[in-house]
C-alpha cells in the first residue's frame, strides 16, 4: 500500500457500466465517483433500478458478463486496482480485503452444505487455517453474530430468516474485510430483527475499523448508521454529501422527493407528496437530466442538458442545473451556512 | 352509537401439522367501524395475514364469529357466502403474482363483474374505463398484460379489480410492501381517496409502523396469534402500553438525523414456534420485564383506558409511564 492513501479503503472514479443486450443497452451505472475512509460507512440509496446493486457487484467485478460491460472508471481497494488484477489476485482479495452480504438470505446460502462449513470456507481459503482450526473459527463467528456453537451443524432450512441472515453475515465477516459491501441486508427482516442486525454491522464496525458501504432504499436505515449519502437516480448520483448535508440541507430535488413520500412517524396528519411519474427505462434515457420529467422545478434547459455532479459547498455535491442560479432552493432546503 | 360495520369474536384458526397444533390465530375479537381503518400490525408469522384472510373466509376459521353488518358470515353456506363476496374483497401484497399473467388488464378487472353479474355485459367495457381513471391507469394499457407493466401500475390493477364489484369493506393485505417508496406514496394516497370518495372501511395489514400510523384510525398489534394492544393510532404511538409494542415503536428507522429518538429496546431471539403453546404469556421469553407472574398464564385482553386495550400484566405500570 502507498502511504498517501493508507486511509482511503476505496476510490471509484467514473464508474460506468453497461448490460450490452442484442438489442438494447441498458446504462445501468453511469460515470459515478466517490472514496471511502478506513472505519467510514456510506450509505447507496435509490429505488429499485437506481443501480446501486450494479455498482456493488463492479467493486468485486462480479458484475456478469456477458452481458454486463464495465466501460469506463477505476476501482482501487486498499491499493489494488481491481479491474486490472489477474483474476487470482481477484480471488485472493475477494472475501478477504472485500466481503459482501446479500439482500436475501433465503437464497444467498447453500442449502446442501452445514452453515458452520459454509463459513470455515473462506477461513480455509484465506487464512491458510486447517480444517479443525477453521471449523472452531466459524464456530466463534456464529457465536459473534448471535448463534449459539450448538446449532452449527445445521442447514440453512433449519434456520429462520434473521438467523440466515447473521449466517450471511458470519460468511461475510470471518475473515475480517477492510470494506464490507451490504446490500440491503435487512430488506428480508421485521423490524426487531432488523435493529438486531443493525447494531451487530455497527458494533463491527467499531470494532475492527471496518468500513461500509450500505446499499438501501431506506432512509431510515441511512440515518441510523451511515457518515455519508449518495442518492442514485437512473445510474447517476444526484446527490453526495454527509448525513447532516443531505439530510438537513437537502439539495436535489429528488431526494427531496424521497423525504416527501415517507409518512412521518410524528405528525400522522401529514400527506404523503409522492413523485409523480416513473423512474425512465434505462435503456432510452432522456437526453437532459434524468429526473427532469418528475421534477417540479425543471426548466426548459433541464431537459436538454445533462447536469453535473458538482460541489456546492463542504462535501456536498449536487447534480441539478438549476443551481446554476445564485438564489434557487428547493421547498424542503435550508440554505448552507 | 358507532356504526360498526363489522365484529370479529374470539376468531381462532389452527393448522394441524406433524409437530402438533399450530396457532395461527388465537382468539381474536375486534370491531371496525363504517369507513374507518383498522390497521394490524406485527412481525412475520404473526398471523395478521391469516386474520386477514378468515374475515373474508379465504381461509376457513377453525372458530369463532365474523359478523359483517350483524350477520355471522363464519355461519354463511358456500352458496351465500359467494354472495356477499362482492360487498367484501382483498387486496394482495405482491402485485407480481397475484395478478393472472395470461388476463390483459381489462380481462382482469372485468372478471369479478361477470362472476357476480353487477354489471349488464355491454356496460361492463365503459366500467373498466371508469375503474382505470379511478385508480389512475392511462387508457392506452387497458390490452397490457401484467408483465409489460411495473409494480406500481400492477397494484393498481389490483386496487381496480377490488373496487370493481362495489364492495362496502376492502382487506388490505401489505398493499404497499412490495413498492417503492415513491411507488408507495402514490398507492398510499389512491387508497386514501377512495376511502373518502366511496365510504370504504378497510382493514390494512402491514409491518411497517410508519405507513400504518399515517394510515389508521385504529391501530391492533399481533404477536403469536394474538392481539396484545389495540388503541386508537394516536394512542398507540403516545402511550404504547405492551413491552411488544413499545419494543416495535422503538425499532423504527427514523430518516431524520440530530431529532429526538426513541431509546432502542433490543428484543432478544425470535418469535417462538406457534406450536404447541405453552400456558403462559407468549412475549415472556423476549420481554426485558418479564416476571415470575408472566409465566402463571397467558394474560387476556383487557381495556385499561378508553379504547385502549393491551395484554400484559403489567400493562397499567406502562401505561402511567408513559403519561
Amino acid at each position: 500500500m502507498n502511504g498517501v492513501n493508507d486511509d482511503i479503503v476505496l476510490q471509484v472514479e467514473d464508474l460506468t457500466v453497461y448490460y450490452e443486450l442484442e438489442e438494447e443497452t441498458v446504462k445501468a451505472v453511469n460515470h459515478i465517483s466517490f472514496s471511502l475512509k478506513r472505519g467510514e460507512t456510506i450509505g447507496l440509496v435509490g429505488e429499485t433500478g437506481a443501480g446501486k446493486t450494479t455498482t456493488a457487484l463492479a467493486l468485486l467485478r462480479l458484475v456478469p458478463d456477458p452481458p454486463g460491460v464495465i466501460k469506463s472508471g477505476k476501482i482501487t481497494v486498499c491499493g489494488n486496482d481491481m479491474l486490472s488484477l489477474p483474476v487470482q489476485k481477484l480471488e485472493s482479495i475477494r472475501g478477504k480485503d472485500i466481503s459482501m452480504i446479500f439482500q436475501d438470505p433465503m437464497t444467498s446460502l447453500n442449502p446442501v452444505f452445514k452453515v458452520v462449513d459454509q463459513i470455515a470456507e473462506s477461513l480455509e481459503i484465506h487464512e491458510k487455517l486447517s480444517k479443525t482450526e477453521a471449523h472452531e473459527k466459524a464456530l466463534d463467528m456464529l457465536e459473534t453474530v448471535g448463534i449459539s456453537r450448538s446449532r452449527g451443524g445445521e442447514y440453512p432450512h433449519q434456520f429462520s430468516g434473521g438467523m440466515k441472515q447473521r449466517v450471511g453475515i458470519a460468511i461475510a465477516l470471518a475473515c475480517s474485510p477492510q470494506l464490507l459491501i451490504a446490500d440491503e441486508p435487512t430488506t428480508a427482516l421485521d423490524v426487531t430483527i432488523q435493529a438486531q442486525v443493525l447494531d451487530l454491522i455497527k458494533d463491527l464496525k467499531d470494532k475492527n475499523g471496518t468500513s461500509v458501504i450500505m446499499i438501501t432504499h431506506d432512509l431510515g436505515i441511512v440515518a441510523e448508521i451511515c457518515d455519508q449519502v449518495a442518492v442514485m437516480y437512473a445510474g447517476h448520483i444526484v446527490e453526495h454529501g454527509s448525513l447532516d448535508e443531505v439530510f438537513n440541507h437537502t439539495l436535489h430535488p429528488y431526494t427531496e422527493g424521497l423525504f416527501n413520500s415517507l409518512p412521518n412517524i410524528n405528525d400522522r396528519k401529514s400527506e404523503l407528496k409522492p413523485i409523480p411519474g416513473l423512474m425512465p427505462d434505462p435503456t432510452n434515457l432522456p437526453e437532459g437530466c434524468a429526473f427532469a420529467p418528475r421534477c417540479e422545478y425543471a426548466t426548459e434547459a433541464c431537459k436538454t442538458t445533462q447536469p453535473e455532479l458538482r460541489t456546492v459547498g463542504g462535501t456536498h455535491k449536487v447534480a441539478c442545473l438549476r443551481y446554476d442560479e445564485t438564489d434557487f432552493h428547493i421547498n424542503r432546503g435550508k440554505k448552507h451556512g | 352509537m358507532a356504526d360498526t360495520i363489522l365484529e370479529v369474536k374470539n376468531l381462532t384458526k389452527y393448522f394441524k401439522t406433524p409437530k402438533g397444533m399450530l396457532h395461527a390465530v388465537d382468539g381474536v375479537s375486534f370491531s371496525i367501524e363504517r369507513g374507518k381503518t383498522l390497521g394490524i400490525v406485527g412481525e412475520s408469522g404473526c398471523g395478521k395475514s391469516t386474520t386477514g384472510r378468515c374475515v373474508l373466509r379465504l381461509i376457513e376459521p377453525t372458530s369463532g364469529e365474523v359478523l359483517f353488518e350483524g350477520n355471522d358470515i363464519a355461519k354463511y353456506s358456500a352458496a351465500q357466502m359467494r354472495k356477499m363476496r362482492s360487498e367484501l374483497q382483498i387486496i394482495f401484497q405482491d402485485p407480481f403474482s397475484s395478478l393472472d399473467p395470461r388476463k390483459t388488464v381489462s380481462q382482469t378487472i372485468a372478471e369479478p363483474m361477470l362472476v357476480h353479474k353487477t354489471v349488464p355485459k355491454d356496460q361492463i367495457r365503459s366500467r373498466v374505463h371508469e375503474l382505470m381513471e379511478t385508480v389512475g391507469l392511462a387508457d392506452r394499457l387497458i390490452n397490457s398484460y401484467p408483465h409489460e407493466l411495473d409494480g406500481g401500475r400492477r397494484q393498481r390493477i389490483g386496487v381496480a379489480r377490488a373496487l370493481a364489484v362495489n364492495p362496502k369493506f376492502i382487506v388490505c393485505d401489505e398493499p404497499v410492501s412490495a413498492l417503492d417508496v415513491s411507488i408507495q406514496a402514490q398507492i398510499l394516497n389512491l387508497l386514501k381517496d377512495l376511502q373518502k370518495r366511496f365510504g370504504l372501511t378497510y382493514i390494512f395489514i402491514t409491518h411497517d409502523l410508519s405507513v400504518v400510523n399515517h394510515f389508521s384510525d385504529d391501530i391492533a398489534v399481533m404477536y403469536l396469534g394474538q392481539l396484545v394492544e389495540k388503541a386508537s393510532a394516536e394512542e398507540l404511538f403516545a402511550k404504547p402500553s405492551h413491552p411488544y409494542t413499545e419494543a416495535l415503536l422503538s425499532a423504527i428507522p427514523v430518516p431524520e438525523v440530530g431529532g429526538p429518538r426513541r431509546e432502542r429496546i433490543l428484543l432478544k431471539g425470535e418469535i417462538t414456534s406457534p406450536v404447541n403453546l405453552p400456558n403462559e404469556c407468549r412475549f415472556a421469553k423476549r420481554c426485558i420485564y418479564a416476571s415470575e407472574e408472566c409465566l402463571k398464564g397467558n394474560p387476556p385482553l383487557r381495556e385499561i383506558a378508553p379504547n385502549h386495550f393491551v395484554a400484559c400484566c403489567k400493562a397499567e405500570q406502562f401505561y402511567q409511564k408513559n403519561s
